[in-house]
């Protein structure tokens, strides 16, 4: 465990180093404030819960594309500028590059989206919402973010740069997202297998709306696992060259 | 220490080494040279675990680095032939690091770290961010972090590439600081590097191993190695000359040439003649006015053995043939 949060906090401290951490939560920031102000506002009267909705709406496209900005770099880049070499002639396991550098961008976007708990906190005191939907809120936007991140690292370990690393991730899960358009021209049972599969659809909307559901976080997990599982493997079989 | 048997490495249908047989004792310094594309760096990427062959078994204490990579990597330091550098880190943050990658305590690293940066010389640049770096000195940064840890074997893949003379020498002398110390295997296709820092080297040509021995041993081997041709620039007449080295037994007649009255002789021999010529030459009252070694010994087994193997075609490249490989 202790290589885990080794590689998990020099990759941290990469990201608080380098400028690149700053612009993706800046612009994440300036986003949500924007599209809290132009859109969950609005003009006309809203309820508080409707407001809060529309905050976590949008706050969930801006988490995926930060999470892809984010983990597209994490291994491809260290492949790119040979860095790769230092890990792999380590006694490191494979599994262990992969959960720090998971970890790593799992702790600086819970950090940049606990920034904007001051957006929620607002209709909090202004509005009248209660704390479970915040917190159910948060918890779809960790879990969301987690899986986003959790293929972008699949995407980082299987391209051969940060530019196709980013491509494959949001190939794959732009195609989790649209699983619900295809749900919608399927018969059963594929239409049952591709709505489960629906990432946002099926699995983000509860907690947006503030429910807690079960079945979602066990999704969403196993999204998280299946993913990192994967790009472990990729990892193993570039030792074959 | 250090067993290979047999093995092969494919680039999917590519072949970079193949049948690679040698053995490696502790202690020893040992230089792979070769061309560029000769399998070097592939020979040093699958004995440091970084890939695994495609056939054949390699044993680093009598581990096999395909069912025991992990514990073998305990064992290793290795520089590839770019060094792995993060910019943004600092010489000193990025040592710990690596040394704490390859299991030490921290207290351990931090100990370490002092005697690190000074074998490398590179103490006045410990917290300087490896990005603001030469090249020289990041070179160094790549030896440190790869003797962080006192491992038992030290790889290095082309350490002095890319280094001005000064650097190269500052280089060469670190190494020598480090035998005795370490297992090393280097790499380079620099023959002097060789001649001045290994005690046994391997010649590699397209994937193969074609020599391996001390330099004394290859000489003995191959014939040339202390003999060689030698050109001089004499000022007199060239029947003189040609009376003056009758008396040296030299392979085949020297060429003599005239050109704006000196005449250019090429001396060709088994054995190191030069002291025996310049003294010929005093002797019978010409004037000496230039010697020069053309080839020197390992130049010259390599060029007869890459020329033997097929020159022509340099790379190590050669596609696989059914059957073989898994």
């Amino acid at each position: 465990m202790s290589n885990v949060m080794l590689i998990a906090r020099r990759e941290l401290a990469g990201y608080v180093r380098t400028p690149s951490g700053y612009l993706i939560a800046a612009a994440v920031l300036l986003i949500n404030g924007l599209f809290f102000n132009a859109f969950a506002m609005g003009t006309g009267a809203k309820l508080s819960s409707q407001v809060l909705q529309d905050f976590f709406y949008f706050s969930s496209g801006t988490t995926m594309i930060a999470a892809i900005l984010l983990s597209m770099r994490l291994l491809a880049e260290e492949k790119q500028s040979g860095t790769m070499v230092l890990l792999y002639t380590s006694p490191v396991r494979e599994w262990q590059i992969v959960a720090g550098k998971f970890i790593s961008a799992l702790i600086f976007l819970s950090g940049i989206t606990l920034l904007t708990l001051y957006m929620p906190a607002l209709i909090f005191v202004n509005g009248k919402v209660s704390i479970g939907h915040i917190g159910a809120g948060y918890l779809g936007l960790f879990l969301l973010g987690g899986a986003a991140l959790s293929i972008g690292v699949l995407g980082s370990a299987l391209g051969r740069n940060q530019l196709t690393a980013g491509v494959i991730s949001a190939a794959i899960l732009v195609t989790l997202l649209l699983c619900w358009l295809l749900a919608a021209r399927s018969d059963p049972p594929l239409k049952a297998v591709l709505s489960h599969l629906a990432i946002w659809q099926q699995h983000f909307q509860p907690f947006m709306r503030g429910f807690f559901q079960l079945s979602s976080v066990v999704f969403l997990v196993s999204v998280m696992y299946a993913a990192l599982f994967a790009a472990t493997r990729v990892l193993q079989s570039q030792r074959w060259g | 220490m250090i067993t290979v048997q047999n093995v092969s490495k494919y680039y999917g249908p590519r072949c970079a080494v193949h049948g690679l047989d040698f053995r490696i004792d502790d202690g020893e310094c040992v230089g792979f040279l070769g061309l560029n594309g000769a399998g070097k760096s592939t020979t040093l990427r699958l004995l440091s675990c970084l890939l695994l062959p495609t056939s054949g078994r390699i044993a680093i204490r009598n581990m096999d680095v395909a069912q025991d990579p992990h514990e073998i990597r305990k064992l290793i330091g290795y520089l590839p032939d770019s060094p792995p550098l993060y910019a943004e880190m600092t010489v000193r943050e990025y040592l710990l690091f690596a040394a704490r990658l390859r299991r030490m305590t921290l207290a351990a690293a931090r100990q370490r770290l002092g005697p690190v940066l000074e074998t490398c010389a590179i103490a006045d640049h410990a917290d300087q961010a490896i990005g603001t770096l030469s090249h020289g000195y990041r070179q160094r940064v790549g030896i440190a972090q790869a003797i962080m840890h006192d491992p038992t074997l030290l790889i290095l893949d082309e350490p002095i590439q890319g280094l001005d003379p000064v650097q190269i020498v500052e280089i060469r002398e670190l190494i020598r600081r480090l035998r005795g110390k370490h297992t090393i295997l280097l790499s380079t296709h620099i023959l002097s590097e060789i001649e001045q820092t290994c005690d046994r080297i391997l010649m590699m040509h397209n994937g193969r191993v074609h020599a391996e021995g001390t330099e004394e041993e290859l000489t003995e081997r191959y014939g040339t190695a202390s003999g060689g041709d030698i050109e001089l620039e004499v000022r007199g007449e060239a029947s003189a000359l040609q009376k003056a080295l009758a008396g040296i037994v030299l392979d085949g007649a020297p060429d003599i040439e005239r050109h704006e009255g000196v005449l250019k002789v090429t001396v060709r021999a088994k054995s190191d003649v030069r002291e025996a010529v310049s003294r010929a030459v005093i002797d019978a009252g010409l004037g000496l006015l230039g010697m020069t070694r053309v080839a020197g010994g390992l130049e010259q087994i390599f060029v007869k053995l890459t020329k033997d193997s097929g020159a022509g075609n340099p790379s190590a490249v050669s596609e696989r043939t059914g059957g073989e490989g898994q």
